[in-house]
């Protein structure tokens, strides 16, 4: 072996001499990555997290997280000489101050908004194509986890400047903790230093908004991506596409050209959002208060769901044995997200236990193929849809001359009533898509041509359609339902009978498709 | 029913087609201008960007329809970097999806479960290795690693607590007590009765002795809302009626649901609104809930007025005031 000549190879060769990294760098750079407009909304989340750390540096050399009241003298004239705390001062020193203050205010907020619609579309993407499946669980309880430390980590920031919008959102955190049965009014002291609101909350809310949280998403996304390349990209089926290989691009040029530009596409974009929209002008609302409040409060939209749950929930208190329980605090506060959310986590699981189907899947289903979970993910929507709508019911009321009664009893029954409406309509139209996919197969596409027939009719004039359409409409598998046992094979009675019950009857409605051209023609429903 | 069709069979990856600037060299040079000319954007956004902060003051503002008005060094120099970093992206894009190889590779999956005998041989020597070190027999070494493990993880939690003291009544207790007098918020003036008009609202404070000075904590419990009605607008109880005077009622501002302050009063209905979750209160009803999720009225602060016609507090607040909490007793 020649020694390398160039400086590049000399590098190369120091390096690969003490890590053997070439091996590893050889196979990778020719990774191969699907393509896939729906693949770009993880991209999305995992660039916006990059750009609050960039921004949320900045921030950082300039914010001062303390409570310690002062009297502002800065540039601001309205605020002039009113007291307030530390953070709000400087908060409002890099809006009016420093130099592209504002400008990294504006872009770490706008970055925070994008961060979590980003996550949220992409949890969308992965739960309705199905691509949780074995081998990926890990992966979805990983986005879960980090769908949920965003909740939290968005709404810390938001309180960190100390106005009066982000105060009384602290309040509220406040009374949800001190809710608790028996630990409540204790938890609440030791996160507040004392009573609310103190003046030791900030400074640690901060310590935990740039560090711990930070530090937790940096390790969990890491896992997340280690995870996505070594079991390799699911992929939407097509022609040439199996359960046994991946088509794509190669890492090298084409994906690290895309990836790459589509990083500064993101981060423009934000850019381009905080220089022409204002958002959170902290200044307007003035310092935080306990006694005064601004009218039309609103959290940013991902906690907008909680707030809407909370506006919803019924009057209801238990005063028993010199105790009192919130259940009005409780149910929408805690029990509820808390079902949300461990529901969430636990799907992919709940879903191989009703269709007993325990092999991998590297090939996505398109959501009309598989109708019951696509009804189950829209049933779901709505129910966040209308705590949504809930939450901005003040906002809906002045605009659209509703009274706040009106919206408040639509919710209170929309919540029960319109999830189950949206699951039986969804489930319709999956499988009348599944009806006209088809009809598509066996008869081909209509063509607007009009032809007269011997018998002097008119007829459309039908194409067939290419053998790689065909071939994607029909390749998915389609499920049978499971028996009912209450005996196993070997005649012994089934200790579970009840839960195999259940099984059978969720997995007939997961069964329950328009059966597919060229399928197996056994099965009863159609 | 019989099969309509047979079943369709993979066709394979369909033919890789070539794009014009795989085939034609001058589409291939124009495709490369157009990439210089992206990249060459994005350095006069840049350029745009330390412009903008050199020779835009800071106290330079202009108007922008819709968005209103807007401080121009923030703009130009957000905008000078929005262009700067979009056709950075963009030229990229567009080299790879131009200039860059498009054919699709396909690569081998492979089953993630090891193969039967990698399992055995690991089962295998987990076991020997644990039979080894005694695992399965030494219980009592097991038994005691566990028991200070336990306590070893457990007891980090103490340092945890001083954060912060205990409730102790802190959560009951507010600065109102018998005599106190009434003061403006803001302002810190007393008020006697005929301060307020029938229908007026104001919020006031306990007033301070001297030498005290006036937290956020304090307000947080001690904010005070005061209305005056017409006296024959009363549903009150005698008891209630008698923390009244002449019209005047007073109910903790702090929302008995979750703590904000409730701010607005409608004077035609007489309620008072809680802008948070929108808790609506009755005046004439002693703050009874109405509407919302607050389950408790605001509790009552019994007012009179003292020997030189100031109003001042009759007693305490008989109940703790702000969101619900376990010891509360009512
Ligand atoms: C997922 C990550 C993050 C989210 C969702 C997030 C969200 C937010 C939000 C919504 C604000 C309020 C901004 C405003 O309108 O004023 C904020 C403030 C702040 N954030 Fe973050 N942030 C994240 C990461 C970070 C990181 C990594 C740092 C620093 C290392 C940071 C530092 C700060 C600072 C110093 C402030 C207060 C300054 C100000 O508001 O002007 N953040 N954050
Ligand atoms: S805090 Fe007043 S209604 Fe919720």
């Amino acid at each position: 072996m020649s020694a390398p000549q160039t400086p590049a190879g000399k590098v190369a060769n120091y390096v690969d001499e003490r890590t053997g990294a070439a091996k590893w760098l050889k196979k990778n750079l020719t990774k191969v990555f699907p393509d896939h407009w729906s693949f770009m909304l993880g991209e999305i989340a995992l660039y916006s997290f990059i750009i609050l750390l960039l921004s949320g540096v900045f921030l950082t050399f300039w914010f001062d997280p303390s409570q310690r009241e002062v009297l502002y003298q800065g540039s601001y004239q309205p605020l002039s000489g009113i007291k307030m705390s530390a953070a709000y001062v400087s908060t409002l020193h890099i809006s009016f101050d420093i130099r592209g203050g504002l400008l990294m205010r504006q872009i770490h907020h706008w970055a925070a908004l994008l961060f979590m619609a980003a996550i949220v579309a992409h949890l969308l993407r992965v739960f309705f194509t199905g691509a949780y499946r074995k081998p990926r669980e890990f992966n979805w309880i990983i986005g879960v986890g980090l769908l949920t430390l965003g909740i939290v980590e968005g709404f810390l920031g938001y309180s960190l400047p100390d106005d009066l919008l982000s105060g009384t959102g602290i309040r509220i955190a406040e009374a949800i903790i001190q809710a608790m049965p028996v630990v409540g009014s204790y938890l609440s002291f030791f996160a507040f230093g004392g009573p609310f609101p103190g003046d030791a909350f900030i400074p640690r809310i901060f310590t935990v908004h740039v560090l711990l949280l930070p530090g937790l998403f940096l390790a969990l996304i890491t896992a997340h991506l280690m995870l996505v390349w070594y079991q390799k990209h699911t992929q939407y089926p097509g022609p040439g596409r199996t359960e046994k290989n991946v088509v794509g691009y190669p890492l090298m040029p084409v994906y690290m050209a895309k990836a790459g530009g589509f990083f500064f596409i993101v981060f423009g974009v934000t850019a381009l959002l905080s220089a022409l929209a204002s958002i959170n002008p902290i200044w307007l609302y003035g310092p935080y208060t306990p006694g005064q409040i601004s009218a039309g409060s609103q959290p940013d939209w991902y906690m907008g769901w909680l707030d809407g749950l909370v506006r919803m929930s019924p009057p209801i208190e238990t005063h028993a044995f010199g105790h009192t329980i919130s259940w009005n605090i409780l149910i929408p506060g805690l029990i509820v997200p808390g079902i949300l959310f461990t529901g969430m986590a636990l799907y992919p699981f709940i879903e191989s236990w009703f269709t007993g189907d325990k092999r991998e899947h590297h090939l996505l289903d398109r959501p009309r193929n598989a109708p019951n979970r696509t009804a189950l993910g829209a049933m779901s929507l709505t129910f966040i849809l209308v705590t949504l709508l809930n939450g901005g019911n003040d906002i809906i009321a002045t605009h659209f001359s509703l009274t706040i009664n009106q919206i408040m009893w639509f919710s209170r029954i929309g919540i029960f009533v319109l999830p189950p409406i949206a699951y039986v309509i969804t489930k319709r139209l999956c499988l009348s898509l599944q009806r006209a996919d088809r009809d598509l197969v066996l008869h081909g596409k209509e063509t607007g041509r009009l032809m007269m027939s011997a018998e002097g009719e008119f007829i459309e004039v039908h194409e067939p359609i290419s053998k790689e359409k065909a071939w994607t409409l029909t390749q998915h598998e389609q499920p049978v339902a499971l028996e009912h046992l209450t005996e196993d094979e070997h005649g012994v009675r089934n200790p579970n009978s009840r839960g195999s019950k259940l099984r059978a009857r969720i997995s007939r409605a997961d069964a329950e498709q328009i059966q597919k051209p060229g399928g197996d023609t056994h099965r009863e429903i159609e | 029913m019989s099969h309509e069709i047979e079943p369709i069979s993979d066709p394979g990856l369909p033919d890789h087609v070539h794009r014009a600037t795989d085939t034609n060299p001058v589409a291939e040079k124009k495709a490369e201008r157009q990439v210089a000319i992206l990249f060459l954007l994005s350095a006069v956004g840049t350029i745009l960007f330390i412009a903008s902060y050199i020779f835009i003051p800071t106290t330079e503002f202009i108007f922008l329809p819709v968005m209103g008005t807007t401080n121009a060094h923030e703009l130009f120099l957000g905008l000078g970097l929005a262009l700067a970093l979009l056709f950075m992206g963009l030229g990229a894009v567009h080299w790879a999806k131009t200039l860059m190889p498009d054919e699709e590779v396909i690569a081998e999956r492979h089953e993630f479960r090891s193969e039967e005998s990698d399992r055995e041989d690991f089962v295998a020597t987990v076991k020997e290795r644990a039979a080894a070190a005694g695992l399965g027999r030494r219980s009592l070494i097991k038994r005691t690693l566990g028991l200070s493990g336990g306590l070893l993880a457990a007891s980090p939690l103490l340092l945890l607590r001083d954060l912060g003291p205990l409730p102790k009544n802190q959560l009951q207790t507010t600065s109102w007590k018998t005599g106190t007098r009434l003061v403006t918020d803001p302002g810190n003036r007393a008020i006697k009765p005929s301060d307020l008009e029938v229908g007026a609202v104001a919020q006031v404070l306990p007033q301070l002795l001297p030498g005290e000075e006036r937290t956020l904590n304090n307000i947080g419990k001690d904010a005070v809302l005061l209305i005056r009605l017409r006296p024959e607008e009363f549903e009150l109880s005698p008891e209630r009626l008698s923390w009244t005077y002449e019209g005047i009622i007073a109910f903790s501002k702090i929302c008995s649901h979750m703590g904000c302050a409730v701010a607005l009063y409608e004077q035609q209905t007489k309620h008072l609104l809680c802008p948070c979750h929108q808790s609506t209160f009755d005046v004439p009803r002693a703050a009874k809930v109405i509407f919302g999720p607050a389950a408790r009225p605001l509790p009552q602060l019994a007012i009179t007025i003292d020997s030189e016609g100031y109003l001042v507090a009759q007693k305490p607040f008989t109940e703790p005031v702000g969101p619900s909490f376990w010891e509360r007793s009512s």
